[in-house]
């Protein structure tokens, strides 16, 4: 069973697992499908129309399964490698050791944006942006440019004291604890998060940034608090909603895989710390 | 004479719209150039044509059959830069996010064009179509 841990406490060790194993993914082109995968849900999931991925209740089991998916690949090449999670409403600066030269690598230079710095920077292994938006192919960031703060710890609190899992109109308009998480709404903390890195982050290709995954396990771990704070609120909505995922639908691109299915996080990993 | 009608007028800007996106030709908006609104009383947004940061940045109808060339959502809205164009999507309060910048909406298609142009420091835009997974 994987246990995913906050990536401050990874070892040296770990932390070259890791890497190494993401960099693995990247050279058999394994990771670039995934990238594929995330940009074309961001591209196709819309407000009015059929949505999956994001906007819309299944934002949550989506992403778990896909980041479930990942960690799979990359335990086959490191059956010991587990996803860390990013708390960033803790470690909230350029200055946080996840952008250390041995983990992540650090903000894009000023000039063009590029990572000049550890495994991902585009001089010496090789991770190149093959899926992208645009013409530059080296990774991205600007860090704290896009928006100054990252979220607090209170303004995840005020969020996740949010009784009712999502409401109609199921999707970026919503109310409710999902479309308050996701960022559309509100406070907005998933998606200030992808602004705060910026580069590739604040793109529909985001996942070229190996901290996407760190972000997500976040994410993911927050609607399991969620979930311990408030045992009596289910998934919504249950049945026959247009467009929407409802709890026992199949989700794309899977085809085999509901929300419900997605609901208990401990049959796939666990946590270093109780949600 | 000025005997074309005003849905004439429309329907021609709609139609070479649509052209444009399909041929993917980098033509002027310029004969659909109105006053913001003007000719869209529904709120939706009209059609612009700058230079921005040294681009240009065209967006316009699309003549309602969206940006759906490639499988896509334009909602009916099509944004180019330097006659590529920008996928963009429309949310439903009335913001408008890219391809460039999704996760951060901002008020119209032309403010997302500018975004865009800010955030590409020169690039040129790669057109992405979706794999078969999402269709």
């Amino acid at each position: 069973m994987a246990v995913r841990k906050n990536q401050a406490q990874l070892t040296a060790d770990e932390k070259r697992r890791f890497v190494a194993a993401l960099l693995a993914l990247k050279r058999d082109g394994r990771y670039d499908s995934f990238v594929s995968t995330h940009n074309d849900f961001i591209m196709s999931d819309t407000d009015d129309g059929d949505r999956v991925g994001h906007r819309s209740p299944s934002f949550l089991p989506w992403h778990r399964r896909f980041l479930i998916q990942f960690e799979e690949a990359l335990q086959s090449v490191d059956p010991a490698v587990t996803l860390p999670y990013w708390d960033w409403t803790t470690d909230r600066t350029a200055a946080s050791s996840l952008w250390a030269p041995d983990f992540l690598g650090g903000t894009g230079r000023s000039r063009d944006g590029q990572v000049t710095d550890g495994a991902f920077a585009a001089s010496g292994n090789g991770w190149r942006i093959n899926v992208r938006v645009d013409g530059r192919d080296f990774l991205r960031r600007n860090l704290g440019a896009g928006v100054r703060q990252l979220p607090t710890k209170a303004e995840v609190d005020s969020v996740l004291a949010m009784s009712t899992y999502d409401m109609a109109p199921w999707n970026s308009a919503s109310d409710g604890f999902r479309n308050h998480l996701e960022g559309w709404r509100g406070v907005n903390l998933h998606n200030r998060v992808h602004v705060w890195v910026g580069g590739h982050m604040a793109t529909g290709a985001s996942p070229n940034d190996p901290v996407f995954w760190l972000h997500h396990a976040y994410i993911d771990k927050l609607w399991t608090q969620w979930q311990t704070r408030h045992p009596g609120s289910p998934y919504l909505p249950t049945s026959g909603t247009r467009n929407v995922v409802d709890l026992n639908d199949t989700m794309r691109p899977w085809g085999n895989v509901t929300p419900a299915a997605m609901l208990d996080h401990t049959l796939y990993y666990t946590y270093d710390t109780a949600a | 004479m000025s005997g074309i009608t005003r849905r004439q007028a429309l329907g021609i800007t709609a139609s070479a719209a649509a052209g444009l996106a399909v041929a993917g030709a980098a033509r002027s908006y310029a004969q659909a150039e109105e006053p913001q609104g003007r000719h869209r009383p529904t709120g939706e947004p009209g059609s612009f044509d700058e230079v921005y940061l040294g681009r240009r940045i065209q967006g316009g109808p699309t003549g309602g059959h969206g940006g759906g060339h490639h499988g896509d959502h334009g909602d009916g809205y099509a944004v180019r830069i330097d006659g590529d164009e920008l996928h963009i999507m429309r949310n439903a309060d009335g913001t408008w996010i890219s391809v460039i910048n999704h996760y951060e909406p901002r008020a119209t298609p032309r403010a997302v064009a500018r975004a865009a142009v800010a955030e590409l420091q020169g690039a040129v835009l790669v057109p992405l179509a979706p794999s078969p997974s999402a269709a």
